[in-house]
Order: C-alpha cells, then sequence, then structure tokens
C-alpha cells in the first residue's frame, strides 16, 4: 500500500528574507532612502566613536590629581573621589549609614507592601514610615545626633526633595481635583484661581516666593529653614499639575458611576473613595507617572535658591583647588543618574498603559 | 448631584443639600479670607517693622548697574528699574521667539523622521526624543554653557565662517544689516506682497470652489513674497548694507553679537522642547486613520493633495494644541536663565532689582503677572486655533 509522505516545505524564496532583504527593505529601498541612511551612519560614525574614546578607553580611573595625564579621555577618578559628596552632600561621613539604613527601608517597605495582606497593617506601614525617615535623616531623637538641613545635599536631597513633593502634594492634588469639579461654585473657582496660577507662572518664581516671601507672611519667631521654604514651594506647585491630571481621571470615568454611587445612597465622600477615586487613580497613573518626571527633572532648580542638589554639587566639587576643571565629568555622572531614572520611570508608566490598553 | 429640586419639606435643615452647599462655601471663602488677612497684615507688620518702603515708585530710581545684552536704548547712568523691567521683558520675549521657532523645526523634522520608513533614520529619532527629553532642563543649559561653549576659543582663534560669521567664546558674531533711507519702501512692499498673497488666496479657494481647478497657490505665493521686496531692493538703490564684524586687537568691533549666555539658552531650550513638540507630531499623524489615506489614493488624489487636504488637516488638529502648550512650557523656562547670568526678565528682575532694592513683594508679583499675562494670550491663541479647527457640523 502506497504510503503519502508529507513533503518538507520548501524555505521561502531568498528575495523575500533574510539580511539583504532586510537591509534593502528598511534602508536601502530607493535612492532618498539610501542617502537618508548613509547620512544616518556617518552621524552614528561622527558621534560613537569618539563617545566611546572619552568615556571608556582614554579614560582614567586612578591617579591622584598632579599626575593625571591630558590625553583627552574622562578623568573618572574625579567622580570616584567625590562619589560621597555627590551622594551625601556635607552630611557627616561617620553618619552615612542613616540615609544607607533610609534607602534600605524604602526597598524593604515596598517588598513588604507586595507581600502583606493585611490593608491595616499597611496603611499603619506608610503612615509611619515618613516619620521613620525624618527622624533617622535629622536626628535629635533616640540619642541621635541631630544633623542640621544645611548639611543636607546630593542625590540624597535629590530624592527627598521629590519624594516629599510627590508624597504631600498627592492629597492637596486630589482635593484641589474635587474642588474644581465640584457644584459649589464659590469653592469651584477658588481651586480654578489656585490651580491655573500656579500652572501660568515658572516654578523658579514659585521657589523665589517661597525663598523670599513666605517668611514676611508670618509672624517674627515662626521660622522656616531653606530646605521647608523650597520643600512647600514645590509641593504647591506639583499639587496645581496633580491636579490637572486627577481632573482629567474625574472626566473620564463614564457618568453612570457618579450616577450608581448616589443610587446606592452613598454620601458625597463614600462615593468619591469607595467608587470614583479608585477607578481614577488607576486610570491617572501614567499621567501621574509623567508628572512626577517632570517634578523629579524640576528638583535642578533648587540650586537656584541655595540648596545643595547633586546638580549644585558638580559647582561646589569643582571650586575645589585640588580638582579644578571636572565639569564635563560632573555633569555627565549626574545626566547619567538622572536620565537612568527617569527614563525609567517613564518606560514603567508605558508599561502601564499598554496593560490597561483594552483596545484590541 | 445635579438634583436640586429637592424639595426640602421632607429633608432635614441639616441635610438640605442647598443649605450644606451654602454653609460649605462659606466656610471656605471665611477660611481662605482669614488666611490672606493674616498674611497680608503680618507682611505689612513686618514691611514695616524692617523699614522697607512698599510701592511701585522704586521704578521711576536710577538702575546703577550695566546690561550685556538690551534691545532698547539703556545706559547705567541713566535707566531706570522700570527700564531694567522693559530690558528683561523684551529679552525673555526674544529668547522665547528664537526658541520657540528653532523648537518648531528641530521638532518637526525628528517627529517626521520617527515615523520614517526608514529604519536607521526612525531608531535615531528615537534616540534623540529619548535622550533629551529624560535630562533635566536645567542640567542641559549649564552642560551648554559651562561645557560646550566655555571650550571655545578665543576671539584671535574663532571659528570663522566666510569672513564674516565668527564663534568664540565671547559669542557669535553675524553681520549687522544697517538700514539706510529708503528702505521703509521695502517694508512697504512686503506688506503689500502678504496682502496681495491674501487675497490670492482667496480668490483661488472661490476658484476651487466653482470650477474644482486647482491653482498652485503655495509656489506663487513663495515667488510673490521673496520677489516683491527683492525687486524694490533693487529699484530702490540697495538701501539695505551690511556691518560685518572686524577683529581690532583683542576683541571684534562691529557686527551683530550674540551673547554666549543666549546661545547656550537657545541650544538647551529649543533641543529639549523639540523631544515633546516631535512626539505630538508623531501622535497627530499617526492619530489619522489608515482608512483615510487609503480612501484619498482611491479617489486617484495625488500624494501631495492627499497630504494637504486630507492627512494634515486631520492631523494638525491633534498636534497643534500640545504643541503650542509646549511653546508656553519653553517661555517659562527661560526663566532658567538666571542660572548662568542671561539678563532676562527673572535674572535682571528677581534677582539683580530685587538684591538692590528689596522690595520683594512687588518685584516677585510683577515677575509672575507678566508670565500670568503670556500664559492667559497663549491659552486664548489655544481656545481661537481649538475653535477654528474644531470639525465643522457636527
Amino acid at each position: 500500500m502506497a504510503t503519502y509522505t508529507m513533503k518538507e516545505a520548501k524555505p521561502a524564496p531568498s528575495a523575500n528574507k533574510g539580511v539583504v532583504f532586510w537591509l534593502r527593505e528598511n534602508l536601502f529601498s530607493d535612492v532618498k532612502n539610501s542617502l537618508l541612511t548613509l547620512f544616518g551612519l556617518y552621524i552614528l560614525y561622527a558621534l560613537i566613536p569618539p563617545l566611546l574614546n572619552w568615556a571608556i578607553f582614554d579614560a582614567t580611573w586612578s591617579g591622584t590629581k598632579a599626575e593625571l595625564p591630558s590625553d583627552g579621555g574622562a578623568r573618572w577618578i574625579f567622580i570616584v573621589e567625590k562619589f560621597d559628596q555627590f551622594i551625601y552632600g556635607f552630611y557627616p561621613e561617620s553618619l552615612h549609614w542613616r540615609p544607607n539604613l533610609v534607602a534600605f527601608l524604602s526597598v524593604a517597605l515596598l517588598v513588604s507592601l507586595k507581600l502583606l495582606k493585611n490593608n491595616k497593617v499597611k496603611i499603619g506601614l506608610i503612615i509611619a514610615f515618613p516619620f521613620v525617615c525624618f527622624v533617622l535623616i535629622s536626628g535629635g531623637w533616640f540619642g541621635l545626633e541631630v544633623v542640621e538641613t544645611e548639611k543636607w545635599g546630593g542625590l540624597m536631597l535629590t530624592i527627598l526633595v521629590a519624594a516629599v513633593g510627590i508624597i504631600a502634594s498627592f492629597p492637596i492634588g486630589i482635593v484641589l481635583a474635587l474642588g474644581r469639579q465640584s457644584d459649589m461654585p464659590v469653592l469651584r473657582n477658588l481651586c480654578i484661581g489656585f490651580i491655573e496660577f500656579v500652572r501660568g507662572v515658572p516654578l523658579i518664581t514659585i521657589l523665589f516666593m517661597a525663598s523670599v516671601m513666605l517668611p514676611l507672611f508670618f509672624q517674627d519667631g515662626i521660622e522656616f529653614n531653606k530646605l521647608l521654604r523650597a520643600l512647600i514651594g514645590i509641593t504647591l506647585f506639583q499639587a496645581a499639575y496633580i491636579a490637572e491630571v486627577v481632573r482629567g481621571g474625574l472626566q473620564a470615568i463614564p457618568k453612570g458611576q457618579y450616577e450608581a454611587s448616589e443610587a446606592l445612597g452613598l454620601s458625597y465622600w463614600q462615593g468619591m473613595i469607595l467608587i470614583i477615586l479608585p477607578q481614577v487613580l488607576k486610570i491617572s497613573i501614567p499621567n501621574l507617572v509623567g508628572s512626577f518626571i517632570s517634578l523629579f527633572k524640576d528638583t535642578t532648580l533648587v540650586l537656584i535658591i541655595g540648596l545643595f542638589d547633586i546638580l549644585a554639587m558638580v559647582t561646589l566639587t569643582n571650586s575645589d583647588t585640588n580638582w579644578l576643571g571636572f565639569e564635563t565629568e560632573g555633569y555627565v555622572f549626574v545626566t547619567l543618574i538622572y536620565w537612568v531614572c527617569c527614563f525609567s520611570m517613564s518606560q514603567y508608566s508605558k508599561a502601564i498603559e499598554r496593560k490597561f490598553n483594552t483596545e484590541h | 448631584m445635579k438634583n436640586k429640586q429637592v424639595s426640602s419639606n421632607n429633608v432635614g435643615l441639616l441635610n438640605n443639600p442647598l443649605y450644606r452647599s451654602i454653609f460649605f462655601q462659606v466656610l471656605a471663602l471665611a477660611i481662605v479670607l482669614f488666611l490672606a488677612f493674616y498674611f497680608t497684615n503680618n507682611m505689612f507688620n513686618n514691611i514695616a517693622a524692617s523699614n522697607i518702603t512698599t510701592g511701585f515708585g522704586f521704578l521711576d530710581n536710577i538702575a546703577g548697574f550695566g546690561i550685556s545684552q538690551t534691545l532698547i536704548e539703556y545706559s547705567d547712568g541713566t535707566s531706570t528699574f522700570g527700564d531694567v523691567f522693559i530690558v528683561g521683558l523684551l529679552n525673555t520675549l526674544l529668547v522665547s521667539i528664537l526658541g520657540i521657532i528653532f523648537a518648531s523645526i528641530i521638532g518637526l523634522l525628528i517627529g517626521v523622521g520617527r515615523l520614517s520608513d526608514n529604519y536607521l533614520v526612525s531608531r535615531l529619532s528615537l534616540i534623540y526624543i529619548e535622550t533629551f527629553r529624560n535630562i533635566p532642563i536645567l542640567l542641559q543649559i549649564l552642560f551648554w554653557y559651562n561645557v560646550v561653549l566655555a571650550a571655545l576659543p578665543s576671539p584671535r582663534q574663532s571659528f570663522n565662517y566666510l569672513d564674516s560669521i565668527f564663534l568664540n567664546n565671547r559669542g557669535l558674531l553675524l553681520p549687522e544689516p544697517i538700514f539706510e533711507a529708503g528702505s521703509s519702501a521695502i517694508l512697504i512692499s512686503f506688506i503689500l506682497a502678504v496682502a496681495g498673497v491674501i487675497y490670492l488666496k482667496r480668490w483661488a479657494k472661490k476658484r476651487h470652489d466653482d470650477t474644482g481647478e486647482e491653482f498652485p497657490i503655495v509656489k506663487v505665493s513663495i515667488a510673490i513674497l521673496i520677489l516683491a521686496p527683492t525687486l524694490v531692493y533693487f529699484v530702490s538703490g540697495q538701501p539695505v548694507t551690511a556691518e560685518y564684524p572686524v577683529l581690532k586687537g583683542f576683541n571684534f568691533k562691529g557686527g551683530l553679537t550674540i551673547v554666549p549666555e543666549l546661545l547656550a539658552l537657545l541650544f538647551a531650550l529649543s533641543i529639549y522642547t523639540a523631544t515633546y513638540i516631535a512626539e505630538a507630531v508623531r501622535a497627530g499623524i499617526e492619530s489619522v486613520p489608515k482608512g483615510q489615506k487609503e480612501a484619498a489614493k482611491s479617489l486617484g488624489l495625488k500624494d501631495h493633495v492627499i497630504l494637504s487636504k486630507v492627512v494634515l488637516p486631520q492631523a494638525l488638529r491633534v498636534i497643534i494644541p500640545p504643541v503650542i502648550n509646549q511653546f508656553l512650557n519653553l517661555t517659562k523656562n527661560s526663566s532658567l536663565a538666571t542660572a548662568i547670568g542671561y539678563p532676562e526678565l527673572v535674572t535682571l528682575f528677581s534677582g539683580t532689582t530685587l538684591n538692590q532694592v528689596g522690595q520683594a513683594i512687588e518685584i516677585i508679583l510683577m515677575t509672575m503677572a507678566v508670565y500670568l499675562v503670556i500664559s492667559i494670550v497663549i491659552s486664548l491663541i489655544l481656545n481661537w486655533v481649538n475653535a477654528k479647527m474644531a470639525i465643522k457640523g457636527r
């Protein structure tokens, strides 16, 4: 009995696959495209080799200032030498374990929030955490040595300003957004006035206002230090932007949800907290992350009012007479830190967006 | 929540929505008013205690400092703080407008490059966007100013282009146009050309509506706009000449100098803002459904007609609002010039003037008012554009 043997499928004609086909299709499909490709290749050729040479092949990683060769490569030894200042500012070296512990605790908190099931424990942890961090960094309690805010600096200060800005502005922003959507004309107009005023002026003027005008607003004896003033300014600024993001979310929730919560007999706040806001915050996550990225980038502005964040440390470390002329290395190092943080946050927000996107 | 018609007979006074709403609003207003009163009261007490004068009289006082770049007449012996304010405002507008022009050009190119069929070009555009939008703008400004422009050679070793454009650590030197008598004729001819083009466009549209015939409006308009002023320039005897920068001793004399602060600011602002504009352009073009292009093609329209009559009108509606917002952001970001000392509004007014006069309230409120007016004007423009571009008949 003749058996039928399945023949192997023939490979596709070579003109439709393979490297050559891909190149022809994507890079050299016609004259214009070929020219563009050559132009792109030229840009790569002009940028990549010098950059690699500077950053890696010609770079120096060791030595002291006096014996540094100047063969055009990066002298990363500057970063290695000044690393502590870039991270901790003037925080006393013997106490560096305290910010380190805070960093460790933050990771531990995130992990435990993921693992723990009990919501009350979670909320307790979240509320207790800022106080623990503050006590650890600033000292003064439990026999911890006090560290003045003037000594806080570097990446530590940058992250602190960003974190306080994000956390403190969040509830204010939500309240402002609810106020803007409210039926009460007086409340609504107050909120609109605040939001539009803050969004209409640059952050730097708000910071100037906080640092110069704020002390005048209070009676003598109420003192604000420089850091607190900057934090107040940044929080108010960020709150207006969060409010606009949340408002976008509030408007995107179908009207039926509002009506359903009323039909269930829930009060305004019950309806908001149990029904509306959980949905609003969920769909607003991508935009909220976008707003956090802007805030993180904007924390650099505190250097203009005299705080020493990581960017200000570049100028400061370069004023050390033993280490003059290392601006490039300093800026590149700071750029890398910001870029990695912002890029990973934006990828995270894109991933969330894809996850929520149920269009297809 | 819009059920205000709830009869108040069967609800207690405490639970009546209307009364509750009034109560909360009065409460909120009272709190705000109390805070405002408390703050201003303290403020006046503090000001009185520290013997600072109040009011805007300081604007008429002589400002005793020089400014590196001014668009109007300014001398440190006779000009007032009011003049300083105007100088700062004009410099802010100058850097914003130039920045907006460059950012739009770069953003458009990168945004179109992002959608290119060419794999390399679209990847390079993506790398450009992801690199520059994730670096703080202040860091970019400082990098351009302290690293790139600080490394430029001294005037004697300037980069020289055709003996008329020079680049050195004092800035970029360009030939300065000198307008002699009769040059106003060129301006008038240009204005007439613009009016002519507007009239021509109306006529072409009407003819197209009536007969369906196309008129090459873009080419003809460009030709008119360029040819008319050029013709008048030669007819009126070439009244515009250029003054070239010349190296004398250790520095250049003559010509138009663009200070390094302005260069650094322009580079940073336009490169940074261009990433956002590029994303807006990409999103706008991608928002036009594929079927629109296919339908236009199956109607037999030519490629450039598809672009100008089908794709762009729909894409622009999506592109323009975020781009105008970015223009506003660029204007606000120009205030960061204070970090490198470019003499714009914040540097001159909230910086130098505040240090000399000490009237923090007036000065910071004036500065904020300027930015508020700019953003109100820009949002009015945005509303007008949105209304104009809204799909009609829906």
